[in-house]
């Protein structure tokens, strides 16, 4: 359960005071699936990082199970990072020296996961996402669309309550896109709470619901059904790694 | 996290860029290799040293005229208020229970002919005692002759070389030789030793202490060496021969040396010429240390967006940290295993060509160079490996 009231998000620039988040209030249940829309710059991917706790509220309150975020240490944003939230980017941040394997297995290292059952969820995390075979490829060896399900592999490997998503199919064309929002789709018809950010639409309007951002603020929330599919929001796309 | 996860891990980032990990190696090794070659050098001279004194035996002291107080030098290096005399080293033979040989001890240089071959050679004036205490053996022929100290005769025993470049394969012993310009008749020819402590023993001619020091118009003795017949009575009867020649000459003016003394203050400026080389090299160290530092600041920087992918997953700070941190390591620590090889290899070679010359690495330094590679790692590691810890996770990701 996630509950953000009256969140801002501020940075001074220039001398003046900048809100990428601005009186941000929203609740998302369990199990969840929402979109976040809006042109570049309206605050989505910081709303994102502060879901995810890699960004902390400039003011305001983020609960996370009825926790509140903003009164925690840097370790347990750590810890709640690596056991609860799943990050998945749109240009994929796979390790190249790393196999496909690897890359799935990394955030079980830095967990404790004894290397057994490493072995055994990476097969069964690749498996999901149909890369059973391309384990030990090299990022450089598999397409965008393979490669993003291998870093979708690695967020979920460590089966956390929550993934985010930001503009996971926007380096991908629009086969491989639907590819990997079918992946994520299922793994959110199995429970998990599934938040992504995107520009596009279509896209949106496979979420059960959206939010419309602007300015750093939720201007419209939307239910499934109700966002008009059509052309995407206009922004320079992010590019690859 | 375990040890062995954290250093394949940081295998992986390393062999990524093998000729620059390659070359910070290379550095950290010749840091390590002098370290090793020179502590090795410096702990050869002290060993070669200090076993060139214990050929000389333990059991001895030495007695010279005068000391710092007395001369304002020195002793033995300038006038002193009260010459060394035979009474005086007769007096000492009675006055020491325990000590059963004392041999005065006369000394110049002189010119020693047979015949038309001459050269310049030390002439020792002492007594049979001396060479007992020397442990030097007649190999033909017979030593000095016993008897009073005052009593000058004739004779000469030959040190090795000087019988071989008098007298060829001739026989000597019986033979007559001029020193300066006393005849004398040749009684014994010493059995080779070579150098002790610098002084090359095969080039002595020894005659009787009363002969030497009225061929070089002497009154006074140039020193009196004691032997002991226990080690462990060394300083005991040193302390007594300071107090006989106090009570003789009215003041303390002769200084008394002990092998131990003289090894021990010798191996003491060794030990520190080798801890200086080993600090010179620890220089060249130092500079690997920086070029370490540099690396790994250039990978961190590189790895911006690997550092925001850890913070991402929930890696905490600690273990950023070591990631970094065990890179570093790694480095200086297979640059030292490298360096102790080198330092090892060019000290054989060494050994292998100057044979009598003892260089070998002390452990300790073994133990140091090893230490101070892993020291190294962490200590120019910590700064770049704490950058990382101190990226802002959003911004890392995004490359900035």
């Amino acid at each position: 359960m996630i509950e953000l009231e009256g969140v801002y998000r501020t940075y001074a620039m220039g001398g003046q005071l900048l809100h990428a988040l601005n009186d941000v209030s929203e609740s998302i249940e369990a199990g969840d699936y929402v979109a976040v829309v809006g042109p570049s710059g309206s605050g989505k991917s910081t709303l994102l990082n502060v879901l995810g706790c890699l960004d902390r509220p400039s003011r305001g309150v983020y609960r996370l199970n009825g926790e509140d975020v903003g009164s925690l240490s840097e370790e347990d944003l750590s810890s709640i990072r690596r056991h609860k939230i799943g990050f998945v980017f749109q240009s994929f941040q796979l390790i190249s020296r790393l196999d496909a394997a690897e890359n799935v297995a990394f955030p079980m290292i830095f967990a404790g996961v004894p290397r057994a059952e490493r072995r055994e969820r990476v097969a069964a995390a690749l498996g999901t996402v149909g890369l059973g075979e391309r384990a030990r490829h090299r990022p450089a060896e598999l397409s965008g669309g393979e490669q993003q399900r291998v870093a979708i592999a690695r967020a979920t490997v460590m089966r956390p309550q929550m993934l985010l998503a930001d503009e996971p199919t926007g380096n991908l064309d629009s086969s491989a896109g639907r590819h990997v929002m079918d992946v994520l789709e299922g793994m959110n018809a199995d429970g998990l709470t599934l938040i992504v950010v995107t520009h596009d639409l279509a896209m949106a309007a496979r979420a059960n619901r959206a939010l419309l951002m602007e300015d750093g603020r939720i201007v419209r929330r939307a239910g499934r059904g109700e966002l008009r599919e059509g052309p995407t929001i206009a922004a320079p796309p992010e590019p690859a790694s | 996290m375990t040890p062995g996860d954290l250093g394949a891990f940081a295998l992986t980032a390393l062999a990524r860029h093998r000729l620059r990990t390659s070359l910070s190696l290379v550095g950290v090794a010749i840091g390590v290799a002098a370290v090793v070659a020179l502590t090795a050098l410096g702990e050869g001279a002290r060993r070669y040293v200090t076993g060139q004194f214990s050929t000389l035996g333990s059991s001895f002291l030495v007695i010279l005229p005068g000391k710092n107080e007395t001369t304002g030098t020195f002793p033995g290096m300038g006038g002193v208020p009260n010459d060394l005399t035979l009474d005086d080293a007769k007096a000492l033979r009675r006055g020491i229970p325990k000590v059963n040989l004392v041999a005065p001890v006369s000394m110049g240089n002189e010119t020693i002919a047979h015949r038309e071959r001459r050269r310049q050679a030390i002439v020792l004036g002492s007594t049979r005692e001396f060479l007992e205490i020397r442990q030097l053996t007649v190999a033909t022929g017979r030593t000095l002759p016993t008897g009073d100290l005052e009593r000058s005769s004739q004779v000469v025993v030959l040190g090795a070389t000087v019988a071989d470049e008098l007298f060829g394969s001739e026989p000597a012993v019986g033979r007559a030789v001029r020193v300066g310009d006393w005849r004398m008749r040749v009684i014994g020819v010493l059995e080779g030793r070579g150098e002790q402590v610098g002084f090359d023993m095969d080039d002595l001619v020894i005659v009787p202490v009363a002969t030497a020091m009225q061929i070089f118009n002497r009154t006074s003795l140039f020193r009196v060496v004691i032997g002991v017949g226990a080690h462990r009575d060394v300083d005991a009867a040193c302390s007594r021969a300071v107090a006989i020649l106090t009570e003789r000459h009215g003041e303390e003016d002769v200084t008394c040396i002990t092998q131990e003394s003289v090894v021990s203050s010798l191996s003491s400026i060794l030990t520190a010429l080798t801890l200086a080389l080993g600090g010179i090299a620890a220089v060249s160290l130092a500079v690997a240390g920086i070029g370490i530092m540099n690396l790994m600041l250039v990978s961190v920087s590189e790895r911006t967006r690997e550092v925001g992918l850890l913070k991402a997953i929930g890696a905490g700070n600690g273990q950023i940290l070591a990631v970094f941190l065990a890179e570093a390591i790694l480095i200086t620590s297979m640059g030292g295993l490298l360096g102790l090889t080198l330092g090892w290899a060019s000290i054989r070679i060494l050994v292998l060509v100057y044979p009598a010359f003892p260089a070998s690495t002390p452990p300790w330094a073994v133990a140091a160079a090893l230490g101070i590679s892993v020291c190294l790692g962490a200590l120019f590691g910590v700064l770049p490996a704490h950058r990382a810890t101190r990226l802002d996770p959003v911004a890392a990701l995004a490359g900035r």
